[in-house]
């Protein structure tokens, strides 16, 4: 009995890790780097993350999940609530409902896939906030901020598949 | 999963798919709710914002001293390498200040003098909260930062964020830990300032890249690049005199200003309390006008 409840515990550990790691990947991307101009650039961690496991683990990355994360960034960055948390929440429901395609695939497909998400994401964010300021708002730092996002992916991708096959293996 | 009867499943399932759509309808209307909200009531959304930041001060302060102190590492070797070029600037730039220090004495003493014929009525008292920078909001939309000091050390919102060199920008939000700054270069900034040889005022308006922008200029006003801008003290919230930054370039898309202040290096800065209450904080004091017209009559 107390082996079972053990497992148990160890099994929704390892599975709430999707959810866990993508708040660290939002505070992460908060942290203070000091290189000159990067945090107007600083790449879109938590979508990366959220691309990932939408893809590869839905039923550890619930729509709820998606709302949180979403809220802690808009928390934290600065921005209203609820803006991210309604944009990550588009962007999930857009890679899920394509999941079917993208299972199987191999990577460049996925990263294909990221770059046509993020890309959205980026142009629903810039809208946004310009509908907001009633002005047309300068969207390069923007347009870098989403090159940085897709040169990282791949690595950031690596890294989530070594923690899928390390920690969440058996099942 | 698995080991559940196939009945059970083909029920659950229809059943499972329609509740989950209905938790994703009804977050997204969350979402929009929250949003409306935020318009609407925005004293408890910041109240709201205040304790979520919070809680997670702790986690983020620990976190961001492991990259400041790569970035110390990174600075100092770069230092070492300049070694013998900083020392000569040094020492001709000590020169030059010994002279501006000679000067500032004299000007010291005649301005008390002066003071003293006039019965001038200086400013309130100043007195500052230091704070760490330990967030740098990563986004290309936002430019603000999180401080490790908040309401329980005295920050108030409005008041001026600035370091040696000059305004870094105010106080947006104020946890009880925590504190957010907004800065010059973000969209929401609007900050009242005088270009310094002219007594020209403008309000120096973010734009979302590094240099903002000069705007609601008097039409006869001539700005030339390599002016400096400082603050203003109108509307009661700054103080006069805060040095802001120079004009860079005066185009026909504007008059835009180079800030004294690189944000992006910051580890420290100072939150000055000049006991002025302008516009911001409230308005329902009759006090507080009254002490911020003071400060902007002069």
């Amino acid at each position: 009995m107390k082996r079972t409840l053990w497992f148990r515990l160890d099994v929704f550990a390892r599975q709430m890790t999707p959810f866990g790691l993508t708040l660290v990947l939002v505070i992460a991307g908060l942290i203070p780097l000091r290189l000159p101009g990067f945090s107007d650039i600083a790449p879109m961690l938590p979508l990366m993350a959220i691309y990932h496991w939408t893809i590869y683990r839905p039923e550890l990355m619930p729509a709820a999940a998606v709302f949180v994360i979403g809220l802690m960034e808009d928390a934290l960055v600065g921005l209203p609530l609820g803006v991210n948390a309604l944009v990550f929440l588009i962007a999930y429901w857009v890679v899920l409902s394509q999941r079917q395609f993208f299972v199987g695939k191999s990577f460049p497909i996925i990263w294909l896939g990221f770059a046509l998400v993020a890309g959205g994401v980026g142009i629903i964010q810039w809208g946004m906030v310009s509908t907001v300021h009633m002005d047309l708002i300068d969207g390069r730092s923007g347009f870098f901020q989403y090159l940085v996002s897709l040169g990282l992916f791949p690595l950031l991708s690596r890294l989530l598949i070594g923690w899928q096959q390390a920690i969440l293996r058996q099942d | 999963m698995k080991e559940r009867s196939r009945p059970f499943h083909r029920v659950a399932q229809p059943i499972k798919g329609a509740a989950h759509r209905f938790a994703y309808l009804g977050l997204v209307i969350g979402a929009f709710a929250l949003m409306m909200l935020g318009k609407a009531d925005v004293v408890l959304m910041e109240k709201v914002r205040g304790q979520l930041t919070d809680s997670l001060v702790p986690i983020m302060d620990v976190l961001s001293r492991p990259a400041a102190a790569v970035a110390n590492i990174v600075r100092q070797v770069e230092e070492l390498a300049h070694l013998h070029g900083e020392n000569t600037r040094l020492q001709e730039e000590n020169t030059r200040l010994l002279h501006w220090q000679a000067m500032a004495r004299k000007l010291d003493s005649e301005n008390g003098a002066l003071r003293g014929l006039l019965n001038f009525i200086p400013d309130d008292e100043i007195s500052f909260v230091s704070g760490r920078v330990i967030a740098d909001s990563g986004g290309a939309f936002v430019r603000s930062l999180l401080l490790n000091a908040g309401a329980r050390d005295g920050v108030r919102k409005g008041q001026a964020v600035t370091t040696g060199e000059g305004l870094v920008g105010r106080v947006a939000d104020v946890g009880a830990r925590s504190s957010r700054v907004l800065l010059l270069s973000d969209l929401n900034s609007r900050i009242p300032v005088v270009v310094e040889s002219t007594r020209t005022r403008a309000v120096l308006a973010g734009n979302n890249r590094k240099a903002p922008q000069l705007i609601h200029l008097p039409p006869s006003a001539e700005v030339s690049v390599g002016d400096r801008i400082a603050t203003s003290g109108h509307g009661g919230a700054f103080p006069p005199g805060l040095p802001v930054g120079v004009v860079s370039s005066v185009g026909e898309s504007g008059i835009a200003v180079t800030p004294f202040v690189e944000p992006d290096a910051l580890e420290y800065v100072r939150v000055v309390d000049f006991g002025l209450r302008g516009i911001l904080p409230s308005t329902k004091g009759l006090r507080a006008p009254a002490r911020g017209d003071r400060a902007a009559g002069r």
